[in-house]
């Protein structure tokens, strides 16, 4: 059983990947820790995660319909 | 009042969020204003990128104010983050805290900006006159 999710990107991980969003599908039960580490596997840049738009471990599970975002190291104000 | 929070993509009206936490019950105001400056570390820079994750970042912004509203009895927020290109000496950031006294006033305000730099969803791109980077704000900080 798969589960698809949008990913928004953000800061430096919107360069990195070269677009805004993308849709993914991935087996039931990846974490977002791995969802992570499957889609940026080289940049070596530490993360948050949020889903929904919540703060969350990396260790919940990707749902369907989630939106998922990895929260580069921030730099507002 | 219900704290005010705003993340815009226009300049900032600093005079407009110190007039919204304008209280007879306050003696002070503390208004702080983040302009961005012109150098980095000897490059020059040009102007500012910001952007945010919205849907986050508006609520993160209004639990800071509810809480520094809650550890401060008294005390009135107003805060906004502008987002998208921000010119070199305009403002970014402007917190207005209207307080009883100005203890709590200055200690409010100091919460708000350090707590802002760590925890809100926002990303800011530095424009050289020679390139560019992301600039993330050093770990560490308060709140």
């Amino acid at each position: 059983m798969d589960v698809t999710a949008t990913v928004l990107w953000f800061g430096p991980l919107r360069d990195h990947r070269g677009r805004a969003t993308e849709r993914v599908t991935v087996p039931e039960g990846t974490t977002l820790r791995a969802l992570y580490a499957q889609l940026v596997p080289d940049l070596g840049l530490p993360v948050a995660f949020a889903r929904n738009a919540h703060a969350v471990s990396g260790d919940e599970a990707v749902a369907d319909g989630d939106e998922v975002v990895f929260l580069p190291p921030v730099g507002g104000g | 009042m219900a704290p005010v929070v705003q993340l815009v993509g226009t300049p900032l009206d600093a005079a407009a969020l110190e007039r919204a936490v304008a209280d007879p019950g306050c003696g002070c105001t503390i208004l702080f204003v983040g302009t961005t400056r012109d150098t980095f570390e000897g490059r020059r820079v040009v102007r500012l990128e910001y952007e945010a994750y919205a849907a986050m970042a508006v609520p993160v912004l209004r639990e800071l104010a509810d809480e520094a509203a809650s550890r401060w009895p008294g005390v009135r927020v107003a805060l906004a983050h502008r987002i998208g290109v921000v010119p070199v000496g305009e403002a970014s950031v402007v917190i207005a805290v209207a307080a009883p006294h100005r203890e709590a006033g200055y200690e409010a305000s100091r919460f708000l900006i350090d707590a802002l730099k760590a925890r809100a969803p926002i990303w800011k791109k530095e424009i050289y006159d020679d390139g560019s980077a992301w600039k993330a704000n050093p770990p560490g900080e308060p709140g």
